[in-house]
């Protein structure tokens, strides 16, 4: 069975339609994901992120251990802020995508996706070893809500005397939200300005509730896993499972930025990974467009439009776009096929693709 | 759940069937049940006018935003018209599945075998429920 969120309740009495999502009982979509999806472009959405992973990291050399666990180079990250990272294996394949946040001089908060948190924290705890930090799971202890969309900040400057102005995007602070205790931070996964809540497991329906009721007048609305699914898609964001496992790099993701090459010491994959870093992958995430009107999904080939059908790549992610009008997808394509016309396999026919930057969308700031 | 039309035969795979007691040209779609799972369709493809099919050929295909799912001919027959307005609206599907979402209409040629009575069908959904 799966484990249901704090916010089990409150989803079964809005009537969603509920979904094993990594071993948690998620909301898929209340009513229509589409509505959804465009409420978060226009307006504001609600979403329970509980199924996420906190791992807490502290001590004097909190950000040392990072340093050596991760990708990223953490331990200069200013107290307050967050960083888009990766924990890769030996061989530089990804384990996972995460964002860490540094709370204090001595405390970091690792946020881990719901399939991957408990290997996180065990890998984790292995690579502090000799360091003077300490690891510790508090997935269990909390909830996540995020308020995602254009009048996101207006909807939350109502429930907290928080400086949100002054909060930059990746950037996260301590405050009390509607009389409970939160961590406000800038961050999101749908391309969109927003904010995720990080609180007590028991104050996610007293949240959840003032946040809907400020939030009716603006527009806001529940949203589920599906809209947040086609929202991260069109903002060109990878989501581990689909676009990372441990069968790629960073590189190949295009996410090669990640990688901070120039922090001292060593890191759990620099070996692997120096050599890649100035060459070209031989396949590369890439953004498709469908020319009609059926979708690519997961795991169709991609095929050359000539010659014979050579497929060259893979659909990692594909959706119908809202925003687009059309049907977007990623796919891993072989680099040596650059510039030619290529096409899916969607269940025998071959639908011509155009092959597009990532992301699909941006908003306008 | 919604209710499921009475005077209506329907088919395993989730599809409705009307006119099957009088007569010659009966017409076809998709259950609320199944336009329920499937969440917005987004895309409907139907067979094409004149073609002949036989009863559990996959004819044609519906697409939501999760996932995508065959149609199939729930008797053998010709296809005599198709409704062009749900292929510009698929959403149709999802407002008025028994209705205006139709998706095409087949002359029968011989029996209408192995459907399932409104009865039937409640049951076999609310077992998937």
């Amino acid at each position: 069975m799966p484990r249901p969120t704090p916010l089990r309740g409150v989803h079964t009495s809005l009537g969603a339609t509920l979904t094993d999502f990594a071993g948690w009982l998620m909301p898929l979509r209340y009513g229509s994901e589409s509505a959804e999806h465009n409420a978060v472009r226009r307006a504001a959405g609600l979403f329970d992120l509980s199924h996420m992973g906190e791992i807490f990291v502290t001590g004097p050399q909190a950000g040392h251990a990072l340093d050596y666990a991760l990708v990223g180079h953490l331990s200069v990250l200013e107290p307050g802020r967050a960083r888009y990272t990766m924990i890769v294996n030996s061989r530089g394949g990804v384990l996972d995508d995460l964002i860490v946040y540094r709370l204090a001089p001595e405390e970091f908060m690792v946020v881990a996706n719901a399939s991957n948190y408990p290997a996180v924290a065990a890998r984790l705890t292995e690579r502090a070893k000799g360091f003077d930090a300490v690891v510790e799971d508090r997935s269990e202890q909390y909830a996540l809500v995020a308020v995602q969309g254009p009048r996101s900040q207006e909807i939350l400057a109502a429930l907290t005397d928080a400086d949100l102005d002054g909060l930059k995007y990746y950037a996260g602070l301590p405050a009390t939200v509607a009389g409970r205790r939160a961590l406000i931070a800038r961050t999101g996964y749908t391309g969109e300005d927003g904010f995720e809540l990080f609180v007590a497991g028991d104050d996610a329906e007293p949240l959840w509730t003032a946040l809907t009721e400020a939030g009716a007048p603006h527009g806001l609305c529940p949203a589920g896993l599906s809209a947040r699914d086609t929202l991260r898609l069109e903002a060109g964001m990878p989501l581990y499972g689909n676009e990372l496992s441990t069968a790629v790099t960073p590189f190949d993701a295009g996410l090669g930025r990640v990688v901070k090459f120039d922090k001292p010491g060593d890191f759990v994959g620099r070996a692997a990974l120096e050599p890649l870093k100035d060459v070209s992958p031989a396949r590369r995430l890439t953004g498709l467009v469908a020319a009609g009107r059926r979708v690519p999904r997961r795991g169709y080939p991609v095929v050359l439009t000539g010659g014979g059908s050579t497929v060259v790549g893979e659909v990692t992610s594909g959706a119908p776009s809202q925003s687009l009008g059309r049907p977007i997808a990623m796919a891993y394509v072989d680099t040596a096929a650059t510039g030619q016309e290529l096409a899916v396999d969607i269940r025998g026919r071959h639908e011509p693709v155009e092959v597009v930057d990532l992301p699909f969308y941006r908003r306008n700031k | 759940m919604s209710s499921i039309p009475t005077e209506l035969h329907y088919t395993k795979e989730h599809e409705w069937v009307a006119g099957v007691d009088d007569g010659l040209t009966l017409t076809v779609g998709i259950t609320a049940y199944a336009s329920e799972s499937l969440g917005d369709v987004v895309y409907v493809q139907v067979p094409e006018v004149g073609v002949t099919v036989a009863a559990g050929d996959a004819v044609g295909e519906v697409e939501s935003t999760k996932s995508v799912s065959d149609i199939y001919a729930p008797v053998g027959g010709e296809v005599v018209e198709v409704n062009a307005a749900v292929v510009d609206d698929p959403s149709l599907i999802n407002s008025d599945p028994y209705g205006e979402g139709w998706l095409f209409r087949v002359r029968l040629d011989g029996e209408a075998a192995d459907l399932l009575s409104a009865e039937e069908y409640t049951a076999l959904t609310s077992g998937e429920s």
